[in-house]
């Protein structure tokens, strides 16, 4: 890690942290649980790049992680309501209880995952995306079935005012979550684990012949991304305030992993453009039914398979024109307008 | 390029696309900030969420879909004092998760007066406390749920149905008069919906010799049926979607298990589910079941004319069946709803006029609302299917969801106003 790595971490945190003010007081409370939802995506999204943009490895059961998140959260805020703690207090311990489940389970896969590769990982991991929904239906005494759990939240603090709107503390409240863990996985990636991380992908053969502790990394790298989707699953339980195997199903994973490729695998910056995604396809597959001109039963029936085709459309596109993924993309437009502006002698100014 | 130039643009982008959403979806209103949501001098916007799609879609599909024809029929007749009604539906496939979603975006985007009719319990019941603090009027949900029936934490929340436990009582008092002595046995859905129904069977019967629940994301039921067959049962009450009514009646044909089948009235329209069983339609000779709506089939009721006159001239391509006329009876209580509520339309004033009650309609049992009661309709008539058509036998029944007795209600139904539009109660 550089000398000026984490000056210059913290300095993109303060503008992430004005750009989140600005944006929570210019967009409308709607926009504004879209923003948060996009946030509680890029968690995940941003932990899964960890796992299998830098170490290689394929996760198909992130979603599962994320509903193991969201469930924590949810059992914990009731039992902490239980004991009468309902203060802003609670949702803290709450928070930490999902990482650490969530920690303790990636580490549990990840020692599997150690030693298996590509098709077996990906098999092994789809099983946990099956499992976990279905485990809450299983045991429907503790985790409600279909119907799920309400995760009961305070309301904004009262120093906000009584009309304070609830979206605008919820985004608070969520990016200001997902700023601080991405800033420790932008340490993390720019930092000595990062380089192994990329040597254990690049090559397990020589990053063992080198003396790395292949399989170590590897169960580090699961660890971290799964702590990350467990925390991204808890944030999207705090804005839905609800809990239930439906948000988790097998699709999310995919569409998770869809995301990570098509914003750009390999780059933080590309979870931010897939959950950006993730949120905004379904709406926009939504205008487009509305602007066409359907039958009620031919709209209905679009809308729930239209998001689903253009993802994968999507996919496919960006694999062939883009293999970088959007953020690839975007850095080799911004490279080139660079090597064309007249005096790009001139250094960098930072 | 350096690194952070490029985090930079990137961030840059971001922003700018964020934005653009923003301002995309920007001022919807009028921008006065002061008016009630969804309503102006010439609309008022209302939405709901409903299973467009997935395994709860049966019949359910066709209720919002009825619903709007009759506010077609309202609006060419020039609306409730001057305002149209728009009326959204949203799809969200009986999946609680998604419904979150849905509700967000018809309250926070769309701006909508009230949510009206939303469909299911374990759906409707995530969304409660969103709706409340919201301040929005949660009117006729579409569900017997016990939940929706508690005016002091959710103060503009209403049931529509008879209540589960109300239902699962008549249901079993049925099964005490005519099937005494035979074993009898629950099938339900593993949430509140089949809890509260298996309540108030066993308030009846006491604990029924055995019961089976079922989820609607796996439609496999073999096993849960084929317990109930081991167990000898003779009677079982079915506490399912209408979906897996027909399931459970085929996969039971199959094993060889012929049991009478009652089924509660959220599952158990003719129409319906002779379409989900196609050429096993048979299997439903005999079946019992309850409702408190007039029989789609009965020509000689004037509400029955009166919703398939509405029917045939805004929602022809549906089939006219129970879930049609449940759809028009919602559509009709909304407006009756709105006309109590005045000229001067606000949150408030919907509310109050939903507690004052009075309501008069299609139903067969009294409607109860009032400031300590916000459950819907108060009693059923048994039904059963007879030669390939369902008819009402037996008198009306009415009860509470306590314990008292389950009683014969002598009540009629109104007749409906010779232009089908209400006026205040």
């Amino acid at each position: 890690m550089s000398a000026y790595t984490l000056p210059r971490h913290l300095g993109l945190l303060a503008v992430g942290v004005l750009a989140v003010l600005a944006s929570s007081y210019l967009l409308e409370p709607y926009r504004l649980f879209q923003a948060a939802t996009v946030a509680a995506f890029l968690c995940a999204t941003a932990g899964l790049t960890v796992l299998t943009g830098l170490n290689g490895q394929l996760s198909l059961g992130h979603g599962a992680l994320m509903a193991v998140g969201a469930y924590s959260l949810a059992l914990s805020q009731r039992a902490l309501a239980e004991r009468g703690l309902t203060g802003g207090g609670a949702l803290p311990i709450s928070l930490l209880a999902a990482v650490l489940v969530t920690t303790a389970l990636g580490a549990v896969i990840g020692v599997a995952a150690a030693r298996i590769r590509g098709p077996y990982l990906a098999g092994v991991t789809l099983t946990v995306a099956i499992a976990v929904p279905a485990l809450t239906v299983t045991f429907s005494g503790v985790f409600n079935g279909e119907q799920g759990l309400a995760v009961p939240l305070a309301p904004p603090p009262a120093v906000l005012g009584p009309y304070f709107p609830y979206e605008r503390w919820q985004l608070w409240l969520v990016a200001a979550v997902t700023l601080l863990a991405l800033l420790l996985l932008t340490n993390l990636v720019r930092s000595r684990y990062g380089r192994l991380l990329r040597a254990v992908r690049d090559d397990e053969v020589a990053a063992g012949l080198a003396g790395l502790p292949v399989a170590g990394i590897r169960v580090l790298a699961f660890v971290v991304s799964a702590a990350a989707a467990g925390l991204g699953g808890a944030l999207l339980a705090l804005l839905t305030q609800n809990v239930s195997p439906g948000a988790f199903s097998l699709a999310l994973s995919l569409s998770l992993l869809t995301a990570v490729v098509v914003g750009g695998l390999g780059r933080l910056a590309g979870a931010a453009w897939g959950a950006l995604l993730l949120v905004a396809l379904p709406e926009l597959t939504h205008s487009l039914a509305e602007a066409l001109p359907l039958t009620p039963a031919l709209a209905h029936r679009m809308e729930g398979n239209l998001p689903l085709a253009i993802f994968g459309l999507t996919l496919v596109l960006v694999v062939i024109v883009a293999p970088g993924g959007v953020q690839g993309h975007l850095s080799r437009l911004a490279q080139a307008a660079w090597t064309r502006l007249p005096h790009r002698a001139a250094p960098p100014t930072t | 390029m350096s690194p952070t130039l490029r985090r930079g643009l990137a961030s840059a982008a971001s922003l700018t696309l964020l934005l653009s959403f923003a301002a995309c979806g920007a001022d919807p209103g009028d921008g006065s900030g002061v008016a009630t949501p969804g309503v102006t001098d010439t609309e008022i916007v209302v939405g709901t969420h409903m299973p467009l799609t997935g395994p709860a879609s049966a019949g359910y599909s066709t209720i919002a879909p009825a619903t709007r024809a009759y506010f077609e029929h309202v609006n060419e007749a020039g609306g409730v004092y001057g305002r149209k009604i728009d009326y959204k539906i949203m799809d969200d496939g009986y999946n609680p998760a998604t419904t979150q979603q849905v509700v967000r975006e018809l309250v926070l985007r769309d701006e909508v007066f009230a949510v009206l009719n939303g469909l299911g319990t374990p759906t409707h019941t995530g969304v409660l406390d969103f709706l409340h603090t919201n301040r929005v009027p949660d009117l006729f949900v579409a569900s017997g749920s016990r939940t929706w029936d508690q005016p002091q934490k959710y103060p503009g929340t209403f049931g529509f149905n008879p209540d589960y436990i109300v239902e699962g009582k008549i249901l079993a008092s049925h099964v005490a008069e005519n099937f005494a002595g035979s074993t009898v046995c629950f099938f339900g859905q593993d949430d509140d919906f089949g809890r509260d129904s298996l309540v108030g069977v066993e308030k009846i019967l006491g604990p029924v010799t055995d019961k089976q629940t079922y989820v609607t994301s796996n439609t496999n039921v073999a096993p849960q049926i084929g317990a109930l067959k081991a167990a000898g049962c003779q009677v079982v009450i079915l506490a399912t979607v209408p979906g897996f009514t027909a399931l459970a009646i085929g996969t039971a044909a199959r094993i060889g298990f012929q049991p009478q089948w009652l089924v509660s009235n959220v599952g158990a329209d003719y129409l319906t589910l002779a379409s989900q069983l196609g050429e096993a339609a048979g299997l439903l000779e005999g079946l019992i079941g309850v409702n408190y709506l007039p029989m789609h089939n009965d020509e000689t009721n004037p509400w029955i004319v009166l919703f398939r006159q509405i029917h045939e001239k805004y929602n022809a391509d549906a089939p006219f069946d129970g879930n049609t006329v449940y759809g028009m009876a919602v559509g009709y209580l909304f407006v009756q709803a709105l006309q109590a509520a005045g000229p001067d339309l606000t949150r408030t004033a919907l509310v109050e006029a939903v507690e004052r009650g009075g309501f008069e309609g299609p139903g067969l049992a009294p409607l109860r609302f009032s400031a300590t009661d916000h459950s819907g309709y108060g009693g059923q008539r048994l039904t059963r299917v007879n030669g390939g058509t369902q008819e009402y036998f037996g008198p009306t029944y009415e009860t509470d969801p306590a314990d008292g007795p389950v009683n014969e209600y002598p009540g009629e139904s109104a007749t409906p106003p010779a232009d089908g539009i209400p006026s205040a109660p």
